[in-house]
């Protein structure tokens, strides 16, 4: 009886309606708690951390970068997830969470390639270097622009959620075989001229500050994944009778705040 | 599910033999791309000689992701793809047939058109080999995920930009190994590893795209 009622509980919030409230109450949370460990994150990185002895203040940013690319591997392989869910199960909101992840996922990896070119500048001396990691990247950004373009262009929300599920799982089936390809690629053309792998060894400090960020970072995208998920579910349930009782309830949140404010602004 | 595949197979070579300019133009569009790159790198032997592999593989590329995008056009518009996907169990079949008719009418000449390329660009007769044998093995690879992108944009109003973006990333292994062997030829290596990943890539691609491209296919016309 307790695993069907734990199961009961555990897929009530597969229902938009049980999700939309769930994760309007959660978001704050989770915004709340990136900011807190962004700002520990930053501290230790950025007051506490030692200057690194060949790289100066530079490889600070290294709390941002290496997060952020972390973030753009994982949230690509998450979204693969919750997209092939939505079209072998019909589970509808495990369709919009993936759209709902996309844009979050394109921008750590655009913020990834961002702040490793201003990282690249004063370290190699160069914005960009076509090395394996850095194409690699590259092409993830391809991939998340080519499933947010693909989903956007097509104007059925069935046939977007399957062919966006379809293409999400071929790229991550390609995504090994790409990475494999062009680190061959670039070992036959050249020697590696520039290895990450030869960063710093990482002090104690430099390491808790970089997990706090990627703590953080996954806060962020619980956030505003919830954000877009909730705003996704009520556009495409916008005739159901949950919609219209949540829509119904912040507008008459906001008509009271209105009227208490244009009541004390009489008051006074 | 042999008797679909030829038929279908058969049946897109008479309708491409039956309009012989609209099967020219990937060729016709791989020598004008190609042409290009003397004109805007300019003429010195050396360097388009260094460059050939990647500007042949490049032009092949594109020339297949062109081309592709009116693999099931045609037969959405008159309603045959609808007749022909009803066929029992021949879904995977008819979905292999238009990828490899659409090899034989791109992939094919444009391997055969190479060495006057690899010639115009000073390539080495070993060079000019690796580039005909690179676009053999890894051409079929770029008209099975080519069909998969037709597939997904089946309809769709900027399915052509649409196609190049979704699929070129997926293309990228086929690009660097097809063009890598070229290079390791010119640069006296041996170009084995490469035929042999572009191949696993091939075999790769063969099994698992067909499958893909039906479902695809479903997706779009439900």
């Amino acid at each position: 009886m307790d695993v069907v009622n734990t199961r009961w509980r555990f897929f009530r919030y597969a229902s938009p309606a049980a999700f939309y409230p769930l994760a309007g109450r959660l978001v704050p949370w989770f915004a709340a708690v990136a900011a807190v460990l962004a700002l520990a994150g930053l501290y230790l990185g950025m007051l506490r951390a030692p200057t690194d002895a060949t790289q100066g203040d530079a490889y600070r940013i290294i709390f941002i970068h290496v997060p952020a690319a972390w973030m753009s591997m994982v949230l690509y392989v998450v979204m693969a997830f919750w997209a092939a869910i939505g079209w072998a199960f019909n589970a509808r909101l495990a369709s919009v969470v993936a759209r709902a992840i996309a844009p979050t996922g394109a921008m750590f990896t655009f913020l990834a390639l961002w702040t490793g070119a201003l990282w690249g500048k004063p370290t190699w001396g160069t914005w960009w270097v076509w090395d394996a990691r850095l194409t690699s990247e590259l092409i993830l950004l391809f991939l998340y622009g080519g499933y947010l373009a693909l989903v956007s262009a097509i104007d059925d929300v069935r046939r977007a959620d399957r062919a966006g599920a379809l293409l999400a799982i071929v790229g991550s089936v390609n995504v090994p075989i790409i990475y494999f390809s062009v680190i061959w690629w670039n070992t036959l053309h050249q020697g590696a001229s520039v290895s990450v792998a030869a960063a710093p060894k990482m002090a104690a400090i430099m390491l808790q500050s970089m997990l706090l960020m990627t703590l953080s970072f996954w806060a962020y995208a619980f956030a505003v994944v919830f954000v877009r998920a909730r705003a996704i579910a009520l556009e495409r349930d916008n005739r159901s009778a949950w919609a219209a009782e949540a829509v119904g309830r912040a507008r008459t949140r906001t008509q009271t705040q209105t009227q208490a404010r244009t009541q004390t602004g009489a008051g006074t | 599910m042999r008797g679909t595949f030829a038929a279908v197979v058969g049946r897109d070579l008479r309708l491409a033999a039956r309009r012989r300019i609209d099967a020219a133009l990937p060729i016709a569009f791989f020598a004008v791309a190609i042409s290009l790159f003397p004109l805007g790198v300019g003429p010195e032997p050396q360097m388009l000689r260094q460059i050939a592999p990647g500007v042949v593989w490049v032009a092949a590329l594109l020339a297949a992701m062109l081309s592709v995008t009116q693999l099931y056009a045609g037969d959405l518009a008159d309603g045959s793809l609808e007749q022909m996907l009803l066929v029992p169990g021949g879904r995977i079949a008819i979905v292999a047939a238009k990828a490899v008719s659409h090899w034989l009418l791109t992939g094919l000449p444009l391997a055969i058109a190479a060495p006057v390329f690899g010639l115009v660009f000073d390539l080495s007769p070993e060079g000019i080999r690796a580039l005909v044998a690179s676009l053999l093995l890894g051409t079929p690879v770029l008209s099975l995920m080519g069909g998969l992108g037709a597939a997904l944009t089946l309809g769709l109003r900027s399915g052509a930009v649409l196609l190049i973006l979704i699929i070129v990333p997926l293309c990228i292994p086929a690009l660097i190994f097809g063009a890598g062997a070229v290079a390791a030829v010119d640069a006296g290596q041996s170009a084995r590893g490469h035929y042999s990943l572009l191949g696993a890539v091939l075999i790769f691609t063969g099994v698992l795209a067909p499958v893909a491209t039906a479902a695809a296919l479903r997706i779009a016309t439900e």
